[in-house]
């Protein structure tokens, strides 16, 4: 398979992949901070500001982690 | 869904397709899309301030992977963007500043306005004509039989070289560009201006950092994107703080839409690999365009996108 072949499949299969794990992920970590990071905002705007940042870092770099451990998975399956 | 922050009411769907598109955009070209994300948030009735302090949140985020993705590609010059950073937070003070000044003294929004068409057209034109010079000149030579050294070079390389021979100690090397030696003052001017725009005319202003850095710093295409995405980790993260203590982020939302741009950033990022330069600066041209289009509107029609 050439690259650009073998590129087109990894889309298509990290698509579905991502769209299950962002299911999950809105529903079981959005509804646990909602009320925690609301309260937050209403109360100490500076300590909302670090939270905003350390959250979205984390999400970002786990996010990346997940999928690449998975593409890597799915290859591999592939040959 | 209901936001608590923001006192919002929107569907988690479209804030995962926005994220998307704008994750593809980003990955590939090394922008941070606040000129599609502002406009998307501000149409689901979000406030202006809350738009631009919550894109700016979702921009760190996406950018992380982006960034990630890219390093691993082998396309980051970490030297080159820690030295982008100083000039970037320097210019966006100062273009926030100029915003402050121009709100004392004049129509701040019309200024804006105009300053940014003339801006987002000129850098289609010019990246239009650079790109098509540039695969002309590779055509001719593949006509000719010759080998392929057109695969990064741009229009105009002559700019480029004198600015690297631009003798104003101190003196760096970047290696992993390619770069033997550049003045640090070069390079900070350039950062300096992208940070102008950014603090001038509001987003991450990558459609201006990743261009300038190919054309006048010479650094190749793919090099830019990736730096370029590495460096608005850092300045967006600066804004995003700042906002958030104004009270300008609403990080919900922002981590909703991080989702999908978490997907279309890897998607874009790994996109780079199947295309050369001059093919990236010319799928690039309808960007700035787009930017461009939003502007008019909100002249014409008064009403903020």
């Amino acid at each position: 398979m050439n690259p650009k072949s073998r590129w087109i499949v990894s889309v298509l299969i990290e698509i579905p992949v991502y769209a299950g794990i962002i299911v999950a992920y809105y529903y079981l970590v959005l509804s646990l901070l909602g009320d925690w990071i609301t309260h937050l905002f209403q109360t100490d705007k500076r300590l909302y500001a670090a939270a905003c940042l350390a959250l979205i870092l984390a999400q970002g770099i786990l996010l990346e982690l997940t999928t690449t451990f998975l593409l890597r998975l799915v290859r591999k399956r592939m040959g | 869904m209901d936001f608590p922050i923001s006192h919002a009411h929107i569907h988690p769907i479209y804030l995962i397709l926005v994220g998307f598109v704008i994750g593809v955009l980003g990955g590939f070209f090394g922008v941070g899309g606040s000129f599609i994300a502002g406009p998307a948030l501000r149409l689901v009735g979000l406030q202006w301030n809350m738009a631009v302090g919550t894109d700016l949140a979702h921009i760190v985020g996406k950018s992380v992977v982006a960034a990630r993705k890219h390093r691993a590609l082998g396309n980051i010059d970490f030297k080159l963007g820690f030295i982008m950073i100083i000039g970037t937070i320097a210019g966006a003070e100062t273009g926030a500043q100029g915003i402050e000044a121009l709100k004392r003294h004049g129509d701040v929004n019309q200024v804006v306005s105009w300053v940014s068409i003339v801006v987002y057209f000129s850098i289609s034109m010019f990246m239009a004509w650079d790109a098509w010079k540039s695969l002309r000149a590779r055509d001719a030579e593949r006509k000719r039989g010759a080998p392929d050294t057109h695969s990064d070079k741009t229009s105009v390389e002559r700019v480029t070289s004198r600015i690297q021979k631009f003798h104003l100690p101190p003196m760096i090397s970047l290696p992993t560009s390619g770069i033997e030696s550049i003045s640090v003052w070069a390079i900070i001017a350039v950062a300096f201006v992208g940070g102008l725009f950014s603090g001038f005319l509001g987003g991450g202003a990558g459609y201006i950092r990743m261009p300038s850095m190919v054309y006048l710093l010479g650094i190749p295409t793919h090099l830019a994107i990736g730096t370029d995405l590495f460096e608005i980790i850092i300045s967006a993260g600066y804004s995003t703080a700042s906002h958030a203590v104004k009270g300008n982020v609403d990080i919900l939302i922002a981590l909703v839409m991080n989702t999908g741009a978490a997907i279309g950033a890897q998607i874009g990022a790994t996109a780079t690999q199947f295309f050369r330069g001059p093919g990236i600066r010319l799928a690039f041209v309808p960007l700035p365009l787009i930017g461009m289009a939003i502007v008019i509107y909100t002249l014409v029609t008064g009403q903020k996108l």
